[in-house]
This record gives C-alpha cells, structure tokens and sequence, in this order.
C-alpha cells in the first residue's frame, strides 16, 4: 500500500466497542455482529466467541480483551473495516474496559429493553464520554415480553442524554436490528484521525504472553505504519526490538503485511516479559521516533488484598512461577511473599476487586493444579501511629499493638445503587447495617431510584454484592469508585484454635460490631472446621481479651467397619477419597482446617 | 501359594434395605444355569488343598436342595479344605435339611445373617427372618454339632436404642457363639436407606453416638469373653475367622462366581457382575473376568498397612521385610512416628498396631499410608 492507498483505507475504518450491563446481551450482540459481517461462518460460531477462557464461558463473563476484525459492505455499497473491541463488564474490571474504550471512536451502548440502565453501565457511558466516543443506543431484547423499549428509551435520554429518538430497538438474540446497528456504526463512528506516514505511534492497550510467540501485544495505530522486520522502541521503557509479525484477529490470528492508522490488531516481537509491553505505553520506530507518546492509562492499583498459600508447603516455588505466568497477563495483579505462623510462606496478592481475586485463584487451581489456602480479603488500612508516623497495613495480622496506634483510617467508596422503589427499604437497611453513610437518593423514573451511599471499602469486600442481589431479588444493580480515606474505631480480631492464635484468621472490625461479629464467626468456625481427634476449643480475642469461645467436639467413629467380601479397591477407592479431602485442608497446629474457614468471616451475615 | 476361596451366590428372597452387595431378587433367576457356571469356573482351577473356603452373598441358602448339593459335591470333589469351610446363612432359610447337606460335605463354620434380635429393626432392614427364626437356626446348629457359628450382627441402625444393643449382648451371653461380627450400618448408594435418608424420611445417629456405642460393644464382649481381633470382629481364642483373616493379612485367595473378587500372582481381578453376562461369559469363555489390575510394590505395601491395621495384633514388622524386601520403618517409618505420637499407633513385639483410640478413627490413619 502506498500513503494514498492508505489514506482511503483509513476513510472505511470504523473501530468501536460495546458497553453493557452483564446479561443485557453484550456477547450475544457480539456473536451477531461477527456472524452479520464478513468475518465468521455460522458454522463455526460457538456462542461468546469473543470469551476465550473457560472461566470466561463458564460464568459468562468477559475478562480478557479481544479485537477482532470484520468486513461489512454497508447499504451505500462501500466495503467497511470494523474493529470491534471486546470489553469486560464487571465492576472490577473498569479499568480494562477504560482500556478497551481508548483505542475506539464509538461505542455501542447495548441496554435491557426490560431492566434499563444499570449502574455498571452507567459508569462505562461516562468513561466512553470521557474518551469522546460516540455512543449508538440500542434497546435489546425487545422481543421478550417484559419489555418496555419505549420506556428504556426515555430512561437512556434522561439519564445518559442521548435522544430517545436514537435508540435502536434490536433483539440480538433474534435477529432484529441487527443491520441498523451496523449501519449506524458506519455513520456515526467516525474514522480514525491520524498520518500513516507520520512517526509511528501505536497504543498497547493489552499484553497476553504466550510461551512461544513471547508477548502479543494488542495494539491500536493512532499514526504511522508498522510491519515485520520494523526494529521499534517502547517508549517508557525505551526498550528495542525486531518485530516478527504484525496481524489481526479474525477472530482466528492472522498475519498481515502492516498495521496502520486506524488498525487494531497485534504484534509480536520476541518480547520475554509483558513488563517490557506494559499496557497504556506507546510503541514507536527506532529509526524514526515520535516526539511524545500517547497520553496511556494511569495504573490501577488493587483495593483488595489477600494471602495466598499452598496447602502443600512445597509448591510455594510453584505459586511463585503461576503468578508470574498470571501477572504476564494481568498487570493489575500485584503479589509479595508473605510469611504466616499458621500457614507458612505464601504470597500477598493484590487484586482489582472479589471477582478479580476469585478469577485468579480460579486459575490458579485449575491451571496450574496448585491446592490453595487464601485467607479472607483485606483493604488497606492507613493506621496513623502515637509517635505520628504511618504504617500502611493490608494485613490484618501485622496490625500493630493497639497501645501505640493513635487512630485508623480505612479506605471508603461511594456506592451507587440502582434499585427499583420497592426495594428502597431493604437497600437501605443493608446500606445502614454496612456502616454506610446516606448521601443522597433520587427517582430516575417512575420505578427506578438511584441510591448513593459512602461505605467502607472493607464492608463491600464482605459479601455485599451477594446480600445486595439477595435482598433485591437481584434487581439492584451496583458500581462504586474509591473516594479516599476516613477515620473509623477499628479493632484487630484474633482467631484462637485450640488455644493457638492463627494468624490467618485475624481480621479488622469495627469496634461496635466486635462481640456480635466474634460470636459469629466462632459458631461460623465451629460448623465449618470439620472434628478433629480431639476437642477443639475456638475462641475470638481483642487483644488479650477472650469475647466469644465455643468447642468443636472431637470426632466420633471414623473406620469403615465393612469387609466388602475381597472386594479391598473398593476400601482403597474410599480412602483414597478421604485423603483427597483432607488434601485439600491446611494443617495448622494439629488441627485440619479447609479453605472455607479462613473466609468464614465473609459469610457471617449469612444466616 | 494361593490357598483360600470365595465363592459369591448372588441371590436372595429378598432384597434388605441397607444392601449394596451384588444381587438380585431370587424369582425367575436362571440359578441352575449360575450354578453350572460356577462348577465350570471351579473347573478352571486345578484339584488343590486349600486352607479356606468362604461362601457368601446374596445368600447362599436362598439356592435349592438340589442346587446346594450339585454345589458342594463339585467343591468336595476338587478341593480338600484344611482349616475353615465357611457359609453365609439366612437364619429362616436354615432348614434341618439344608445344614445337614452342607454339614455333610464338610462346611465347618456357619455365618448367620441375624443383624439384630429386634423384630422391628428387622423389618426396618428388609430381612426376611424375625426373633424366632434366629433361635430355630441356632438349635439346628446345635443339633447338628455344628457349634463353630458366628453370628453377624449390625448396629448403628435408624431408631435403634442402647437397649437393643444390650440386649443383643444379653443374647450373646446366653447363646454362646464361638464369633461375633458386629458392623456398623454404613448408608451406600443405590440402596433404599440411602434415597430415605437422602429425601430426609429417615436418619441414623452422627458419628459420636457411633462412637461410643462402638466402644460399648468392644467393651462388653471382651467382658463376655469375646476379645476383638477385627475393626469388626470378636471371637473366642482359636475362633477367629480364619477366611476373612486371609483378606487383613493381604494373602492372595481366589474369587468365584458375579462380581466376585479375586487375588491371584499380586494382581487384583473381579468377575463381571449380571448373572447373565457372568453366565454367558463362563460358556463361552470359561472366564468372567472383567478387570485385572497389576499392583504395584507401593500399593501391595500400602494395602498390607490398611488391611493388617485392621486387626488388633496389627502389622508383623518381619513379615513385611520378608514380603516386600525392605523394612517397615525404612518405607513408613514417618507416618508411624507420626501416628504414635497421635495416640493412635503403637508398637509391640514386632507388631504395629492401633491403640483403642486409634482404631475408633482407623480411616484418618491408614490414609497416611497412601501415597
């Protein structure tokens, strides 16, 4: 291609995501989309194309980023390229989808013709505004018969601004509207700006590492031009390498001579460590480099902490090794060692939120076949110190000794809560009970009320999503952004079994919910850890004070009596399923103790 | 040297609500056909002396006159039993005629189905025999001379009481049996107990009350002068089941008839389990077998550990260096170190064995000899 050539290419380019609450039908759209372009034969349509993990099918979710290249010959007869960028849709995700959403002009707001606008998608509208993108409307799922679209497309023009009269009703699921969408991409996405023959200047905005092609980075080319053999810079890091391949996904990978302006596609260049592709910097030419780099992203930092050990003490090295294979992928995924008395060397894992951190212990256990123990999630505490200094503790056990803390601060966000007016009571007494602070509250229609409260960082990693959804029939939807630090009267809670304190099950609380949360999580204890030989006492302390004290009664008969004529596999078979059982338990002390105990602090408010 | 048996007679009268064993309901059966099976798949074996026999089900006497007696004169004719030739009995069907048939060609040892002396418990557990039937057999038994019995019982039952424990006990002292085997119920699958308690019709006592009324049971037939040499089996001194032992010790033994299982040249076998494709098999094949594993050292000396744990006198420290060519401590001498310090393993001439304490959770301790 010469820069003319290039130039009329870059006219037909249309690259754009989709933005929706989970289950409005986001990778239904997708698949839609991908089977009504030039890309994808029905045939070979698996639904959520796009969701290439397991786990990402599985909970129907989307985590990982995925571009994919289509052809769509619209109705004026011209062929258009479109790029359609995938984005995650839950709520610790935000950052990615803040990535996806740079390397796009528009967006396609996907909303339930039933349900309406959620709080999640709220937050996403504002990031795309933030972008400048160019939002498309769509009412979806207008043929179930729920929906209310004209009722949604008054919500959308209330509350996102967008004219009633711009929405597109569609039902990805059957077929409709699918056309006017994509139509309505190639009017009023815009084209890509940008020189082709300008210094290059191409956006990483996700990394994958690959064992054998090295690191894939995904890239959208804001200017210039790029091809194999192109010795290029990484411009934060000024690292230099040779690239071995340029492509697009289709959504199979494919190798294509050059990237240019307006393309969203990936590079590969021997590239060991993701470290040296960090997502948001900005690849250019060695030979011919821009001036500056493209604005990027700013870090995301995990919220949410946990320790995480193998239960076999000698896999630590390979914790070790599946993080680091993990964090080549996710570079909001933070850990450091991490020593507990009860469970011995592990690491201290910081994560964008709950999913997030169950994602990775997911993955953890499945893909690389490492038996965990993680204790219950932390935030982070600034604890202002007697002599005025700081500790930054993200770590309920190196809380320090209370005699010399002067006051603590803990992180709080500010929760927006959408809920239908019915369930206003219950949101609230939720809200109260989760030491929030009432901000304000307002009618979004006739139905729908939008509810904001400032709650503790540590009170939403406690289970309140769950609670929320189960005191709302699921109705509620939720979002919340960190606001900063409080002062709050925060106690340690140490966890005794057997008379030892294990330092894994301490947790922070607030002081006025102390003994009621200690009488809990000991009865909690007591039906979670199974009997062992011996009597176990379990007791909940605040400092040296015992407040709560209950006894796990040792166990009874455990020997299988029958003789099972000669049939002895059949005795090997059962224990060997007891072993795996007890696989799965850490030892501390001469106690057995599963991985649900040490979050049976999340589960108190349960019963 | 493989020098016991087992021979499976898959077929009851009725089907008893706990029971997950291999069988099926006697009527319309082709139990002739199964019983010529069995005598071809004897004949597979060569003539031998053997040391043990032990025929079990299903029900053993739930077979005809004449289908008993085809059986036994086939065993009498191939093996020559030495020390214990044991059958399985229904208390009901314990006939004069039957126990003269089987006493005739050379059973020496009786195993009687009694599970309880409480007509109600019996009716829970689906048994074809009440209260009296037991007392019956039993005076057969007596009559006939043929005092080597054990009665096989069953506790830990849905509504049972320590009364009807005692009075087991009571029965115990008054009949005078050489053995006693007393099992705890344990819920299997694919049976009635299991879809009751499963829809939550009915319930057995936790693990505790379990416990304890094991260690009451151990207690008092030691008392009654039947010490425990088995997880599960008391006896008077030179009573002890020579066949079962075979199993605990890990010796090999050859298993007959559907489902049956085997051990034979350090390789575990089981015979398919339909009577009618273990019949058609035999015809055709002169074998049933369905599966045969090869058992690696480490698991013949992981199965020697939990079977010979088992029984009271335990694991003989020198016999296992001679078997396996290395010595117990060399292979599991941390899991024991481990154990004793527990409380729940213990070492005595020559012997490893488990403590009192240590066998009411026997399972927590043999899994630590798996790899």
């Amino acid at each position: 291609m010469n820069d003319q050539e290039r130039i009329e290419r870059q006219e037909k380019i249309r690259n754009f995501s989709i933005i929706a609450h989970i289950d409005h039908g986001k990778s239904t759209l997708a698949d839609r989309i991908l089977e009504n372009t030039q890309s994808v034969a029905s045939r070979e349509m698996k639904s959520q194309l796009l969701d290439s993990m397991d786990l990402e099918r599985e909970r129907g979710i989307t985590i990982k980023l995925n571009a994919v290249q289509l052809k769509y010959t619209a109705k004026d007869g011209e062929d258009y390229i479109f790029h359609l960028i995938d984005t995650p849709g839950h709520v610790d995700f935000t950052y990615e989808v803040s990535r996806s959403l740079a390397a796009c002009e528009g967006a396609v707001l996907v909303v339930d013709a039933a349900q309406g606008i959620e709080a999640q998608t709220l937050a996403n509208v504002y990031l795309a505004l933030d972008n400048d993108l160019e939002l498309i409307p769509v009412i979806n799922k207008i043929d179930l018969p729920a929906a209310d679209p004209e009722r949604i497309a008054q919500e959308v023009e209330d509350v996102v601004g967008l004219p009633k009269e711009d929405a597109i009703k569609a039902s990805a699921k059957a077929n409709i509207g699918i056309e006017e969408i994509l139509e309505s991409v190639v009017e009023t996405v815009p084209a890509p700006a940008g020189d082709p023959s300008a210094p290059l200047k191409a956006l990483i905005f996700d990394s994958i590492f690959d064992p054998y092609r090295g690191v894939i980075s995904s890239i959208r080319i804001m200017e210039g031009t790029v091809r194999a053999g192109d010795k290029i810079r990484m411009m934060a890091t000024g690292k230099e390498f040779e690239v071995a391949e340029v492509g697009i996904n289709t959504p199979k990978p494919m190798a294509v001579e050059e990237l240019t302006v307006g393309d969203v596609g990936f590079l590969t260049a021997a590239i060991k460590t993701v470290g040296d592709s960090r997502v948001g910097d900005t690849i250019t030419l060695a030979a011919n480099p821009a001036a500056t780099p493209l604005k990027g992203y700013k870090k995301m930092n995990p919220m949410v902490f946990c320790g995480m050990f193998p239960i076999d003490s000698n896999k630590y090295n390979d914790l070790r090794e599946a993080l680091e294979k993990l964090e080549l992928n996710d570079s909001s995924l933070e850990y450091e060692p991490e020593t507990s008395q009860a469970l011995g060397f592990g690491f201290r894992t910081g994560f964008l939120g709950l999913l997030h951190m169950e994602i990775v212990q997911e993955r953890i256990e499945r893909e690389f076949g490492i038996e965990l123990i993680a204790t219950a999630p932390s935030v982070i505490y600034d604890v202002h110190m007697t002599d005025g200094s700081k500790e930054v503790v993200d770590n309920p056990s190196q809380m320090p000794d209370p005699q010399k803390v002067d006051r603590i601060e803990e992180p709080y966000v500010k929760a927006t809560i959408m809920v239908p007016s019915d369930y206003v009571g219950s949101v609230m007494e939720l809200c109260q009970r989760k030491r929030g602070n009432f901000v304000t509250m307002d009618y979004l229609d006739d139905i729908r009320v939008n509810i904001i409260y400032e709650i503790p960082l540590s009170e939403i990693v406690f289970d309140f999503f769950d609670q929320l959804k189960s005191n709302t029939k699921g109705y509620a939807s939720f979002d919340y952004e960190l606001i900063g630090y409080k002062e709050s009267r925060l106690v340690k809670m140490d966890i005794l079994l057997n008379n030892e304190k294990v330092d894994a099950l301490s947790f922070i609380v607030h002081r006025d919910f102390a003994y009621e949360r200690g009488k809990l999580i000991v009865e909690k204890l007591k039906t979670l850890i199974p009997r062992q030989q011996f009597e176990v006492p379990v007791q909940a302390a605040i400092g040296q004070k015992i407040i709560a004290r209950t006894n796990i009664k040792s166990m009874g008969k455990n020997v299988l009596s029958k003789c099972y004529g000669g049939d002895i596999s059949r005795k090997r078979k059962l224990l060997e399923k007891q072993k795996e059982g007890k696989k799965k338990m850490k030892s501390v002390g001469n106690v057995e103790i599963p991985q649900e105990a040490f979050l049976a602090v999340l589960k108190m408010d349960e019963e | 040297m493989v020098d016991s048996m087992y021979i499976h007679i898959p077929f009851c009268n009725r089907i008893c609500t706990y029971c997950d064993f291999n069988k099926v309901l006697i009527d319309n059966q082709p139990v002739d056909a199964y019983v010529d099976a069995l005598i071809k798949e004897m004949r597979q074996i060569e003539p031998m002396t053997l040391r043990t026999i032990f025929v079990g089900g299903g029900t053993p006497t739930a077979l005809s006159e004449a289908q008993l007696e085809k059986l036994l004169l086939e065993i009498d004719s191939r093996f020559t039993v030495t020390e214990e030739f044991s059958f399985e009995a229904n208390p009901d069907e314990l006939t004069m005629a039957k126990l003269d048939l089987l006493h005739n060609h050379g059973v020496n040892r009786i195993s009687l189905g009694v599970q309880t002396f409480n007509d109600e418990l019996l009716k829970v557990l689906g048994r074809s025999h009440g209260y009296d039937d037991i007392f019956r057999a039993i005076s057969h038994l007596e009559e006939i001379g043929l005092t080597n019995y054990s009665i096989d019982l069953m506790y830990n039952l849905p509504g049972e009481t320590m009364d009807d424990i005692k009075d087991s006990l009571k029965y115990i002292s008054e009949l005078k049996p050489k053995h006693i085997s007393w099992y705890s119920l344990i819920i299997e699958p694919h049976t009635v107990f299991y879809n009751r308690i499963q829809k939550g019709q009915m319930k057995v006592d936790d693990d505790e009350a379990e416990g304890e009324k094991y260690m009451y049971i151990m207690g008092e037939l030691a008392k009654l002068g039947y010490p425990q040499y088995e997880i599960s089996n008391f006896s008077e001194k030179e009573y002890e089941s020579a066949h079962n032992k075979t199993y605990w010790k890990n010796d090999e033994y050859f298993g007959l008839g559907a489902g049956s299982h085997g051990y034979v040249g350090g390789k575990r076998y089981y015979n398919t389990k339909p009577v009618n494709h273990y019949i058609r098999a035999i015809e055709e094949n002169g074998s049933a077998v369905k599966e045969t594993v090869e058992l690696t050292l480490n698991e013949q000396m992981e199965e020697e550990m939990f079977l010979g744990l088992r029984m009271n006198r335990g694991v003989d420290m020198r016999r296992f260096e001679e078997k396996y060519g290395r010595s117990l401590d060399s292979v599991y001498g941390d899991v024991i170190d481990d154990e004793k310090g527990k409380g729940n393993l213990m070492e005595k001439d020559g012997f490893i064995s488990l403590t009192k304490a240590g066998r009411l959770v026997g399972n927590s301790v043999f899994i630590g000899f798996l790899n």
